[in-house]
């Protein structure tokens, strides 16, 4: 097929660009005074709890060289947790203890981590290692969240998460991201996990790929990847909506996993939500856009949360025809 | 009432059309060279005067070209020891007048003039004077009379007019009142003031040129008798023997009228020569000196009006944003990816010292040594910024160690070594080796080989002779840079890479999205 051609075909689905992202949506819908908010996780988490969102618990925050011999030295007792950089991107820099043994912790991989190492470790995230302009930054310690199981079996170690992408408020599509022996744990397409789209009215997988090619089943398990049911559903599209209150951006990535305990937790926010959740879905995401912004221009984010996302749900069943 | 244009469409197209029609008047108007080491024709020329003083008060008049269609002169020099020069301008012309009180023997006056075609059309720029019908006495009157009347008759305008007396004059068989005028000892010995006297019959102002042919490259060039006509709205120009209306492009109008070339008083003029000498020059120098002499405040404010050294500098200053370019074109039209913004920039002009193969291989072994040292530094935890101070010693080490090796085998890298941004290497071994720890070494290689891409792509634009040319005489260019990168700044279609990443859309069953 010729490139040209390839192009019309693109254009057509509606399938948005990173040029059109960020020129035609993040700028003009995300106010980097917010940027904040979400590349600060623990702003993030502050700004979520605030509006009575539910997140993970935080252990605490290690700003300085001092505190982290503190902290650790309180965490000796406690087997499981997440450390993040508060300003790393992607995913990078985040180390998930899964248990403790002979005064070692050990890893959601696999890895035997000392005392020592994890004070290094910590050093290279305040020193800015993960944060994206270098700057100095902060640690976090989250506890770790226990997936439901019935995802056990679509996945392989690491934790899945749904990405729901969220417009001026409306949540437009959806997938889960599911973590794969290749991805190493990650539940980041890039690396190898899987990626099922989400039918925003049911809340089924309808779709899944792995780098860029659609599979049926989980490469690890086996497991059908599509016409999953994802628990929980309306409590957590009402959730993504929230997201939108408590931090206004207007393009909006909300990443959410599914506590066995708790249900739904906000993990993070994203300022400039990635592409790949078009190819999990078979979807173009302008169509679901510009649907938005046809039908709801006036009244964007007057409404409550719930009556966004029943207005979203609406215009799935219509196709998100304008 | 209008669609409204975009803010930045008026704005890209301001800039587009400011840089690129200051352009094309420096190309046509000024004549810049559009292409490096152009060269133009020019002609020196010589015109010397010798006189022979008897002892008493001596006075020489020289006529110089003044008025030079389809010319322009570089520079002059008059060569004329102990005598006084003035000059005057004179209403068709300019004249030199030497003067000495008192001299005896042979003088040599020399006048020596660069000339070079002047972009455009030859045009004459004095003004034409209407000449009264002659008053001649019989029988040339009624010979006139009946030949205007005649030649009338078998023209058209004013140029068939002359071309026709023209050819009646010059024919094999002139007719009866044609030879009594060329017979006769008051109009007959010069055929031009001949032509221009029936011209007079019919009121058609003309002058008469006296010019040298410069491709003629003679020792003693001679002047060459031409005619001018005004039709009433220009010059046309008429070869006198042959009655063709053209005027040679190699033709140098001296001076117009009748007057000698020289003249002398006090004095025996001996000779007068005119030499031509042809020469070629940069085209940008003469350009340089056309607009210097037009006055034209674009070549005075620009890098060429820097001394030639620091031309250099700014000769490289100014290719950096077409290198900027090619990474806005590489990014966000194509979609490659690499680390740091403008780093490929900064290692493309190291290449420009290393030359390029030798600066990829440098580039590859000083990353890949660099590398291997930082993942050992990486088992003994250093804080960050001591990580990166070592690192960027390291690559310091990397540099030295390789100068000194290629010296002893003879290999020439010389100085170039030192000038390789070593702080960026370091950068990027960093950023390399945390992508590899964080997502693995096949991303590391696409992003490293991606910034290697784009520095070979940048440096092959920024060391292009002719590229490089352009910028520096037509510094304005970089408008135009400017508003290609804000337009593509405004591009939000689909990047290249973009076409294959969501080439798997088009498979699954019928959109639900359509």
């Amino acid at each position: 097929m010729s490139l040209f051609s390839l192009y019309r075909q693109l254009s057509k689905h509606g399938v948005l660009g990173l040029n059109a992202r960020n020129g035609d949506y993040i700028m003009r819908c995300n106010s980097r005074r917010l940027y904040p908010f979400v590349d600060d996780k623990i702003l993030c988490k502050q700004r979520l709890t605030d509006a009575g969102i539910n997140v993970p618990d935080l252990l605490g925050v290690i700003a300085t060289q001092h505190d982290a011999a503190h902290l650790l030295g309180k965490l000796h007792d406690q087997g499981e947790f997440v450390i993040k950089p508060a300003n790393g991107s992607g995913g990078d820099g985040i180390l998930v203890i899964t248990s403790r043994r002979n005064q070692r912790w050990i890893t959601a991989s696999g890895t035997v981590i000392d005392l020592d190492t994890m004070a290094h470790y910590v050093s290279n995230i305040l020193t800015g290692m993960y944060s994206l302009a270098g700057h100095p930054d902060r640690a976090m310690i989250e506890t770790l969240v226990h997936f439901d199981p019935v995802f056990t079996n679509l996945t392989s170690q690491g934790v899945p998460d749904i990405r729901v992408i969220v417009y001026h408020g409306y949540p437009v599509m959806a997938m889960t991201r599911l973590p794969t022996r290749q991805s190493d744990g990650k539940a980041n397409l890039h690396q190898g996990a899987v990626g099922a789209g989400i039918d925003i009215g049911s809340g089924c997988t309808v779709n899944a790929v792995m780098q860029n090619a659609n599979v049926d089943e989980h490469p690890d398990t086996g497991a059908k990847l599509t016409g999953f049911q994802i628990p929980n559903w309306e409590t957590l599209l009402a959730l993504s909506a929230k997201c939108y209150d408590a931090v206004p951006l207007g393009y909006l990535g909300v990443d959410i996993v599914l506590d066995r305990d708790l249900g739904p937790l906000v993990l993070e926010l994203n300022a400039r939500p990635g592409l790949n959740i078009q190819i999990a879905n078979g979807a173009g995401l302008k169509p679901r856009l510009r649907a938005i912004d046809q039908r709801f221009k006036a009244d964007h984010s007057t409404t409550d949360p719930a009556q966004r996302v029943a207005s979203a749900k609406m215009l799935n069943e219509q196709c998100w025809r304008i | 009432m209008f669609p409204r244009i975009p803010h930045w469409l008026i704005l890209v197209l301001v800039l587009l059309v400011t840089g690129l029609s200051a352009t094309i008047y420096k190309v046509t108007k000024l004549g810049f060279p559009v292409t490096p080491d152009e060269q133009s024709e020019a002609w020196t020329v010589q015109a010397r005067v010798q006189i022979r003083a008897a002892g008493g008060p001596v006075k020489v008049n020289l006529q110089l070209p003044g008025n030079t269609p389809g010319f322009n002169r570089l520079n002059e020099t008059f060569v004329s020891r102990e005598f006084g020069l003035t000059l005057e301008n004179r209403r068709h012309g300019r004249e030199a007048e030497w003067a000495r009180r008192r001299t005896r023997g042979t003088h040599n006056l020399y006048h020596r003039a660069t000339w070079f075609r002047s972009p455009g059309d030859a045009v004459l720029t004095i003004r034409p004077q209407y000449p009264q019908v002659p008053d001649l006495p019989e029988p040339f009157a009624t010979a006139a009379s009946a030949l205007v009347d005649d030649v009338r008759e078998h023209s058209a305008d004013i140029a068939s007019y002359t071309a026709e007396m023209l050819r009646r004059l010059n024919s094999n068989d002139p007719s009866q009142e044609i030879r009594l005028f060329l017979t006769s000892p008051e109009y007959g010995n010069d055929r031009t003031a001949t032509a221009q006297l029936l011209l007079a019959g019919a009121r058609i102002p003309s002058v008469q040129l006296s010019g040298i042919r410069l491709n003629k490259l003679d020792q003693r060039a001679p002047l060459v008798q031409w005619l001018a006509i005004h039709n009433e709205q220009r010059w046309l120009f008429f070869d006198p023997m042959t009655a063709e209306q053209i005027l040679p492009d190699d033709f140098l109008l001296w001076s117009i009228g009748t007057g000698p070339l020289a003249q002398a008083t006090g004095a025996e003029l001996t000779d007068t020569q005119i030499t031509i000498q042809r020469n070629r020059l940069s085209s940008l120098e003469l350009a340089t000196q056309r607009a210097t002499e037009k006055n034209s405040r674009l070549v005075e404010f620009s890098p060429l009006g820097l001394p030639l050294h620091t031309q250099n500098l700014y000769q490289m200053l100014l290719m950096i944003p077409l290198g900027a370019l090619m990474i806005v074109i590489l990014r966000n039209l194509v979609g490659i990816r690499s680390f740091g913004t403008f780093m490929p920039v900064l290692i493309a002009l190291a290449f420009r010292e290393t030359r390029l193969l030798a600066g990829i291989i440098l580039f590859l072994v000083v990353v890949g040594i660099g590398l291997l040292l930082r993942f050992y530094l990486e088992r003994l935890r250093l804080l960050l910024v001591p990580r990166l101070a070592a690192v960027l010693t390291i690559v310091v080490i990397l540099l030295i160690g390789v100068g000194v090796v290629s010296y002893q085998l003879n290999i020439e890298v010389g100085l170039s070594v030192a000038l390789f941004p070593m702080v960026i290497i370091a950068m990027v071994i960093e950023r390399m080796s945390i992508s590899w720890e964080e997502r693995g070494p096949r991303d590391a290689m696409i992003e490293g080989a991606g910034s290697l891409a784009m520095a070979i792509l940048a440096f092959l634009v920024m060391e292009q002779m002719f590229l490089r040319h352009l910028m520096l005489v037509f510094p304005e260019l970089l408008l135009v840079v400017l508003g290609i990168t804000i337009m593509i700044g405004r591009y939000t279609g689909y990047r290249l890479s973009e076409l294959g990443r969501f080439r798997h859309l088009e498979r699954p069953q019928p959109d639900s999205a359509d």
